[in-house]
């Protein structure tokens, strides 16, 4: 910048610095005032939003860590009011939730609404992962808005299958039971397993080998019956499922079945005790039990 | 000079040699793959430098009376490259969260988004972006220091020192190889020779200012100093830590819980700052005056800014843990100081705007020029909008949701692909010193394909922040959560197919641009219809006036 050669821009009138890069020259223009002056209002509310919240941490020997700010906020401290507000105002309902029986939350209208509030809620972040939203199910995940029971449709049945889950080995209460691999630990050879096949699916009126479904019957008869029952419509003792129905959880295609005759499905459902808290698991329950084939 | 011959090819022997030694006992199948690539390129390496050094002779390849302009070249073709690669994985993810079946391979586990993802991310930001700043800041370096870039050889060992780090990260993103840290998430020996290739970097570009023919340093070469250094503290201290064995890919952070967190957001926010915006805004300071052919409006300005806009930047990061572990104090201080932010930031986009006065017909007549003027209006949006995001109250809502990814793409989409866009297409006429672009309509054709793709992109994803933000925090008259984590998935189907079409909008253009700018240094094309004068038609260093 020389000060002797004062060079002027001459489309604007405004002195340059006087100097050039690779023919880039400067122009000397002052800050824009409304730029100055917003700059300012940000530094001011800054320094007043510093004095008046925990902004600086505490220099050694001044005691605490930070300075505490003149309105004495503190997000940790109104997280705990918080929390502890919202855990006395559903107390009491979920107090009643707990002892009540399903008529008595079917007769009590609020009691009614606040366990659904609770029980969809829960439901849409725990459960529809895998049953689906409004619990429309999925393969291999049973649909729980219809009246087909595995285990058990009443109220109490619902609670103690979210509670314990289904084949969940750390839990001794869980409900439990398994379905033998037949084809893949030799049980049956695989002819003998395209019989089967044969026979169940003639439970469902559908077209199978009549030959061949004949010889199926007597291995259902030694092989199957003891869970399934001898009228294959199964057992909620064991989670046999009904095999006469239109309802199939891992497929009713003849590749389905064989497939599940020779590995067996044994799905397994988590035991919901300890990770949701007992007024969330009643609430499930209830829900559930709402969606349309509670019993 | 053949001592940087012998110096680059030390260290590559070195290194060539010390990965041997990894793959021969390489305790993993990612750390051995990387050893063999990286065996194989700095071989490769050190054999094209021994038949290019045993062909020289007597001729000194690094005459001090020309610009170094090749490796600009190939800097700007590296970008395209990646930059078009990164836009492709980019669009490819949008996809696979807009329908996830339609690109998912059980048995193919590199091809899963949560791979792909932090491929986007370092493609577009690292190798497209840093091959950008390499290439820029080397041609704006020696022409407004008046001298040949410093270091022999070794500016080239940065530019392909750089481009195996980006090799190297990116077959470990598909690997499976990451150290969990986003935008840090190469593993150590990633890190360490970036660390080298970056040191590097800062001696070069540090030599050329010293050697410098001009009194003073021009504004553009103190955003890339501020870029250069800033990134050198950050890379190192964010990656510190421990590898469980030499000969392994893991290592483990030196860091731990919010500290960890804290340390990894003092990085990711400044990478936004130091590398995404001072770095670009050295390309605007030089490249935008340039093309337009006015002085810079206001140098003053351009003081002031800078030295706020590094100073405050720094402190900012706490503003991406609001309402989390990190204690109380440390939020407000980045809240704060991201409220202070603001007009720092903004210093730029007056800056670069005004310089257009006495000129502002250039924006109807040169399309180049339009897009880096727009890409400072973006730049004006997001960095308006960020210290917006940084208030709690409005982070409450805005945080971990569509918002974010509106605003980062705001920035990158707008800001740093439109500057860049800009200067490449001045760089391939300047360099291969053609008369005009193959095709100006072909431009227009990129400039608004790539604006409709952005407003369709963010405006999109605005929605569906705010959609899902508002969701979240939905409570029925019990106080319990209105809505499931999938319902506001699903809310927001419509909002991604939306993004995916501007994304895909916006690789066209890149692609576009990438066929004219090839047609451009092949010679093609009319004659300029358009007075754009070419600055350096002659290679002798110029004095200046």
């Amino acid at each position: 910048m020389s000060d002797e050669n004062t060079e002027y821009d001459p489309h604007s009138g405004v002195e340059t610095t006087g100097h050039s890069w690779d023919g880039i020259k400067e122009l000397n223009n002052p800050l824009p005032r409304w730029w100055l002056i917003v700059w300012y209002a940000t530094i001011f509310w800054a320094v007043i939003y510093m004095i008046l919240m925990p902004a600086w941490p505490a220099l050694p020997g001044l005691g605490g860590t930070n300075t505490p700010g003149l309105l004495g906020k503190s997000d940790r401290a109104e997280v705990t009011k918080e929390v502890s507000a919202m855990r006395t105002e559903r107390g009491v309902a979920s107090q009643k939730l707990m002892s009540a029986s399903l008529v008595e939350i079917q007769n009590d209208l609020n009691l009614q609404q606040f366990a659904m509030a609770m029980g969809e809620s829960a439901f849409g972040d725990n459960c529809a992962t895998c049953h689906g939203s409004g619990g429309r199910g999925a393969k291999g995940y049973p649909m729980l808005a219809d009246d087909v029971w595995l285990w058990d449709g009443t109220l109490d049945g619902i609670e103690q299958t979210i509670r314990h889950g289904i084949r969940h080995d750390s839990d001794d209460l869980t409900r439990m039971s398994a379905m033998p691999a037949f084809g893949r630990d030799n049980l049956l050879t695989s002819t003998q397993i395209d019989d089967l096949v044969q026979h169940v699916l003639s439970f469902s009126d559908r077209q199978s080998n009549a030959d061949s479904a004949a010889r199926g019957s007597v291995l259902f008869a030694s092989q199957c019956v003891s869970c399934h029952g001898a009228d294959a419509k199964g057992s909620r003792l064991v989670g046999a499922p009904n095999l006469t129905d239109a309802e199939w959880l891992f497929g009713g295609e003849p590749a389905d079945i064989r497939a599940t005759v020779t590995n067996a499905r044994n799905a397994h459902m988590p035991a919901w005790q300890g990770r949701l808290d007992d007024p969330t698991v009643k609430a499930l329950a209830v829900y559930v039990h709402s969606l349309g084939g509670g019993e | 000079m053949a001592g940087s011959i012998a110096g680059v090819a030390t260290l590559v022997g070195i290194a060539c040699l010390g990965s041997l030694l990894i793959a021969a006992n390489a305790i993993d199948p990612m750390m051995e793959a990387h050893a063999w690539i990286f065996f194989f390129l700095t071989a490769f390496a050190l054999l094209s430098i021994g038949i290019w050094a045993g062909g020289l002779t007597g001729r000194n390849p690094f005459d001090e009376s020309f610009y170094e302009d090749t490796i600009v070249k190939f800097g700007v073709a590296a970008a395209m490259f990646w930059g078009i690669a990164g836009f492709l994985v980019g669009v490819i993810i949008a996809l696979q969260l807009t329908w996830p079946n339609i690109f998912y391979f059980p048995d193919l586990g590199w091809t899963n988004f949560g791979r792909l993802r932090p491929l986007h991310t370092s493609a577009v930001i690292f190798a497209f972006g840093g091959n950008v700043l390499i290439a820029t800041s080397f041609y704006v370096v020696q022409r407004t220091s008046r001298t040949r870039i410093a270091g022999g050889l070794w500016p080239w060992f940065v530019f392909w020192g750089y481009n195996l780090f980006i090799v190297i990260a990116g077959t470990g993103y598909l690997m499976g190889v990451t150290q969990s840290k986003e935008y840090a998430e190469p593993e150590w020996y990633a890190d360490l020779w970036l660390t080298i290739v970056w040191v590097a970097y800062l001696l070069v570009f540090l030599g050329t200012l010293w050697k410098r023919k001009e009194p003073h340093i021009y504004v553009a070469n103190w955003f890339y100093l501020s870029f250069i250094v800033t990134i050198a503290m950050l890379h190192i201290v964010n990656n510190l830590s421990i590898p469980v064995n030499l000969s392994g890919s893991k290592s483990y952070q030196l860091f731990s819980g919010v500290q960890d967190a804290l340390t990894q957001w003092w990085y990711g926010h400044n990478a936004v700052g130091f590398f995404l915006t001072t770095g670009f805004l050295a390309i605007m300071y030089y490249f935008i005056p340039k093309r337009a052919q006015r002085p810079v409006y206001s140098y003053r300005l351009s003081i002031v800014h800078f030295w706020s806009l590094i100073f405050i930047y720094i402190w900012a990061g706490p503003h991406h843990l609001h309402y989390t572990a990190l204690p109380q104090w440390a939020q407000t201080l980045g809240m704060t100081f991201s409220i202070m932010l603001w007009m720092p930031s903004w210093g730029g986009m007056i800056n670069g705007v005004m310089t257009l006065s006495g000129a502002w017909d250039k924006l109807r007549t040169d399309p180049v020029v339009r897009m880096m003027v727009v890409s400072l209006a973006f730049y004006g949006m997001s960095t308006f909008e960020g210290p917006l995001m940084s208030v709690r109250a409005v982070n409450a809502l805005s945080h971990y949701t569509e918002w974010g990814i509106a605003h980062v793409h705001s920035g990158s989409l707008g800001w740093v692909g439109f500057i860049s866009f800009g200067a490449l297409y001045c760089l391939t006429q300047w360099l291969w010193k053609r008369p005009a672009l193959y095709s100006k309509s072909l431009v227009e054709w990129h400039f608004w394909l790539a604006t409709i793709g952005i407003v369709f992109y963010i405006v999109a994803l605005y929605f569906a922040g705010i959609i899902e933000g508002l969701m979240w925090r939905a409570y029925n008259e019990y106080g319990f959560l209105e809505y499931s984590f999938i319902e506001t998935v699903d809310a927001k189907h419509i909002n991604y197919m939306i993004r995916t079409v501007g994304g895909g909008l916006y690789l066209t253009g890149a692609l576009i641009m990438a066929y004219n700018l090839v047609r451009t240094a092949l010679g093609h094309g009319e004659a300029a219809d358009v007075a754009v004068t070419e600055p350096n038609r002659t290679p002798a260093l110029q004095p200046a006036e």
